[in-house]
């Protein structure tokens, strides 16, 4: 077995070594009728070739979102990584180290995640960043419940166009660790007004900006109606890409925001591994989740880094934790990192200014489709439309013709009338005229 | 005072006798952070300009910069190769740090989950255009089942404290659904801090149970806590003092008949994995980290990945979504009605970790049955051939025979000076990355090492060798020079006390930056 270096002459040396007769042996704890005596019924162990065509044959089953045009979005997003981002993080000494609790040997992964914290900060316009979360998903829900903690308050009014797949998260974490939702019905239209619903018991409002249905909105109103009642308000990111172009959730008076960071630097993976950006004020910082690494000096005096304020976390208070989260999502951070990095201020504003005029520029072209309606005032990259029939059929049939068109409201809502002929549409750099062509004319055809 | 320790006190005292001009050391250099070294004008990256086009922002548009630097390529290149420099990595060496599981990571996955079939896939394309990936995640699921004898797996955890999560929310709901309200979960003292932390973010309160001068979970004192308001047991086995549970059985039996359920946390199945099946042992859940046992990368601390493999008494409540087949193809069920009607919700967006799906399957078909069985066999040969050579000079907490790891506590070190720090510290200038230090909690000043199945014995025999020499040295008063180390670090020890009294969290722009930018 290539990956095992042990020979049969090495194990015989070991066992007199030990004084044990056979491996067997040294599992005499397990209880006789536990201990399996020979190999389960799974296939023997096959050489690289073997294993590559098996699984290139499942991957050659698949319609690569790279072989169609393209237009996914709901809170993934294909975007182009740079070259230079993946083959950094395949590097060894990232690749394969542990979360670095032995900072004197970690000192690469501890900066590269200070960095990442920094530039969280710095997107969203709040005052610190956490070492990354699992997803957005679950960064929302640890929002929440950072919330509950701060305010003492146990209620979360959850905006209509929040991501399902966050109010989901949420709810679950509300039945077990036993919190209230309020959870608004889906808001195509993005017509809610939340601030008459803040009252002395809440705890936080969800908002999600671009919206769920792609609507960029102000939060600051809002914002004062939860600071007055002494709630928090969370705001959630889907497109961190809309960063580069839309006024942050900093400047609207966010206190926590938590975002899917997948867009900058990964790749879609159907779904996961990504990557959750989590951050607030300053003041809070006791009370966020998650890993932090924090700048100190070592002995000699040389500026350095350590994880920090790691009395918040479970290794130390155990039952007491802010949240049993420990292993995070570091290299996809480090990914975001590197393509951040990359792209700098001016490369990431106008990535964000390429994303939403192709946005504008398919949303024009769309809705000049008969039977399709398009449903936003404003938009970054993302939008939604209504059409004349159910949706999620059009999709099949376009995908039929290697247009991926968008995801129909549907596979969220599979029993609202109302959703049934919605329809969201993304459009990323990553798209060219051909495609958005190919996507009207696919559109027309489908809906004759 | 021996030709080391006078060196090296020398050292400690002078460090500015090592000093450079540049304050590099040869192949160490000195990085300074990606914000100091912005340049306006600079970015790496080449996008065309935008076409022109009415925004329809509604009047939100960003007002100022963000202030990320601007960096061409090849100094973003050169900065995270640098960065890169300063860590200790499997690959660079051995990696013995107990219960985290630091085995080779083939590079064959990296590849595979890098095929567009798989990386270029989006996660709400039409059920018809991933049949592939849905059949990889089956076919994961289906080696996850049999190599646990376990009936359901729960694919969507993100992480072994996700994993728990999900385990013992399956648990509650399953309570709720008998109508019972038990509030109490069973976790004992050596336990792995996410459990608890699990457990109260579950709702429930937890009470340890305390171990046996064996080691092992205190029969008689978990029976006497056992009672109706017991929700669950929350049991790692193999133990983190490496041993496995050998009343595990008389333990089942105690909780299934007090009503509870059996929680077990399954970080250390590469002890096992392909000899014993945990269903054999009377477990109802298990959460398993693909990144452990089946050895996907652990990427300076995530992404992970934490399968909970279900009993059919739990497996009703599984977390959205549900993987189901029938004769149209795969298909996902991803809301709560029909057969998942009793689901508990759903615990992250999508549908579950995929890159590190592909990345286990191709792992666990390289070694087949056969070798998967030979991978625990050998980490357990591993672990009980350090116990054997270092027993004599370092203090093993508990006799062999161990699992896959082995733990040694400082009584060794009584009298030198020498803490288990110290003693971990030092291993680093010997080139290797230190065991897990101070856990579990059960011993004085725990040493736990792991050397996992990809070692090979010639690296022991001089990880040995180094460990045994450290240990003579610390019994023949060299304390000064155990508290300087590590010396050939980047950094030397750091001021964490003073990191959590004042944090600094992130850069910001000195006040001089910031008036030239003005």
């Amino acid at each position: 077995m290539r990956y095992l270096p042990l020979t049969d002459a090495d194990r015989a040396e070991m066992l007199a070594a030990i004084g044990a007769d056979s491996v067997e042996a040294l599992f005499r704890d397990v209880p006789r009728s536990a201990r399996l005596d020979r190999p389960l019924d799974l296939p023997r162990a096959m050489g690289e070739i073997e294993v590559e065509r098996a699984l290139a044959r499942m991957a050659a089953k698949n319609m690569a979102a790279g072989a169609a045009a393209s237009f996914l979005g709901a809170g993934v997003y294909r975007h182009h990584v740079p070259a230079a981002v993946d083959h950094l993080i395949q590097r060894g000494e990232f690749l394969t180290s542990y979360t670095p609790y032995q900072p004197e040997v970690s000192q690469g992964t501890l900066q590269a995640l200070f960095e990442f914290q920094t530039q969280v900060a710095l997107i969203t316009g709040m005052e610190v960043a956490n070492a990354s979360m699992y997803d957005g998903a679950t960064s929302c829900a640890e929002a929440v419940m950072m919330a509950n903690r701060v305010t003492r308050r146990h209620k979360a009014i959850l905006a209509g166009d929040l991501h399902p797949h966050y109010r989901e998260t949420t709810t679950t974490h509300a039945r077990f660790a036993g919190f209230e939702i309020v959870a608004r019905d889906p808001d195509p239209a993005a017509r809610d007004d939340l601030a008459p619903l803040v009252d002395g018991d809440t705890a936080c409002v969800v908002v999600q900006n671009p919206g769920f249905f792609g609507h960029v909105r102000d939060f600051s109103v809002l914002a004062e109606a939860c600071h007055r009642a002494g709630a928090l308000l969370v705001v959630i990111v889907t497109e961190a890409v809309s960063l580069g172009l839309v006024k942050p959730p900093g400047e609207m008076g966010a206190d926590i925001v938590a975002a899917e960071g997948q867009s900058v630097g990964n790749p879609l993976t159907f779904g996961g591994p990504h990557v959750g950006l989590f951050a607030t004020r300053e003041k809070f910082v006791r009370q966020m989740p998650g890993r932090i690494a924090g700048q100190t000096v070592d002995v000699e005096g040389r500026r350095g880094w350590v994880l920090t304020l790691s009395t918040r976390e479970q290794h130390i208070r155990r039952e007491k934790a802010t949240s049993n989260i420990c292993t995070n999502s570091g290299l996809c951070a480090l990914a975001f990192t590197i393509h951040m990095a990359l792209l700098g201020d001016a490369g990431f504003t106008r990535l964000a200014e390429l994303n939403h005029a192709h946005a504008v520029m398919l949303a024009e072209r769309l809705a000049a489709v008969p039977g399709v309606a398009l449903l936003n005032d404003t938009f970054f990259n993302e939008f939604a439309l209504r059409l004349k029939r159910p949706a999620a059929p059009v999709v099949e049939a376009l995908a039929g013709r290697g247009v991926l068109a968008g995801v129909p409201a549907s596979r969220f809502w599979p029993d609202r009338k109302d959703m049934e002929d919605l329809l969201i549409v993304a459009a990323t750099e990553t798209n060219t005229e051909e495609d958005m062509a190919a996507f009207a004319q696919g559109l027309r055809e489908v809906l004759r | 005072m021996s030709e080391w320790s006078q060196a090296i006190g020398a050292f400690g005292r002078q460090a500015a006798a090592a000093e450079t001009i540049s304050g590099n050391r040869g192949l160490m250099i000195e990085e300074p952070l990606l914000f100091e070294r912005d340049q306006a004008g600079r970015s790496g990256v080449d996008l065309p300009a935008p076409p022109p086009v009415a925004d329809r922002l509604g009047g939100l548009r960003r007002a100022g910069p963000t202030g990320l630097p601007g960096l061409s390529e090849p100094q973003v290149v050169r900065h995270f190769t640098r960065l890169s420099q300063k860590n200790y990595a499997i690959d660079s060496g051995l990696y013995p740090l107990g219960s985290c599981t630091m085995k080779h990571n083939p590079r064959l996955n990296e590849k595979l989950a890098r095929l567009p079939g798989f990386a270029d896939l989006h996660p709400l394309q039409p059920i018809s255009t991933v049949q592939g990936a849905l059949e990889l995640i089956d076919t994961l699921a289906h080696w996850l089942k049999v190599l646990t004898g376990m009936p359901a797996v729960a694919l969507s955890p993100a992480a072994g404290a996700h994993g728990e999560l999900c385990g013992m929310m399956c648990i509650r709901a399953a309570l709720d659904a008998r109508g019972e309200k038990r509030t109490r979960v069973l976790v004992p003292e050596s336990a792995h801090g996410t459990n608890p932390a699990t457990a109260a973010a579950c709702g429930f309160t937890v009470d340890a149970i305390p171990a046996n001068d064996r080691g092992r979970v205190d029969l008689a004192a978990l029976k006497v806590k056992l009672g109706p308001d017991v929700a669950a047991i929350m049991l790692t086995n193999p133990n983190t003092c490496g041993l496995f549970e050998d009343e595990i059985s008389a333990i089942a039996e105690a909780v299934h008949e007090a009503g509870a359920y059996f929680y077990c946390d399954g970080a250390n199945f590469n002890a096992i994995v392909g000899r014993v099946r945990p269903a054999d042992l009377g477990i109802d859940c298990m959460h398993i980290n693909l990144h452990k046992t089946f050895s996907t990368p652990h990427g300076g601390g995530g992404p992970g990945a934490g399968p909970v493999v279900l009993a059919q008494s739990l497996a009703a409540f599984a977390p959205l979504p549900w993987l189901v087949h029938d004769q149209t193809g795969f298909r996902l069920v991803e809301q709560a009605q029909g057969v998942a009607a009793q689901a508990l919700g759903r615990l992250k967006g999508n549908h579950g970790q995929m890159g590190m799906f592909v990345r286990a399957l191709a792992y666990m078909m390289s070694h087949g049955s056969d070798g998967l069985r030979q991978v625990s066999g050998d980490a357990v040969l591993n672990a009980n051939y350090l116990l054997a050579e270092l027993g004599d000079d370092l203090t093993a907490s508990f006799p062999g025979p161990c699992m896959h790891e082995v733990l040694f506590d400082d009584r060794f070190l009584e009298g030198t000076g020498v803490t288990t720090l110290d003693f971990a510290k030092a291993l680093i200038d010997e080139g290797y990355h230190p065991m897990t230090m101070y856990f579990p909690l059960v011993v004085h000043g725990a040493l736990l090492m792991e050397p996992t199945e990809t070692e090979p014995k010639e690296g022991l025999d001089r990880f040995i060798a180094v460990v045994k020499a450290l240990a003579q040295r610390a019994k023949a008063g060299e304390a000064a020079a155990f508290r300087a180390a590590p010396r050939f670090t980047p950094r030397r020890r750091l001021d964490e006390t003073g990191a959590a009294r004042k944090p600094v969290l992130r850069w910001r722009p000195s006040a001089a930056g910031r008036e030239a930018a003005e």
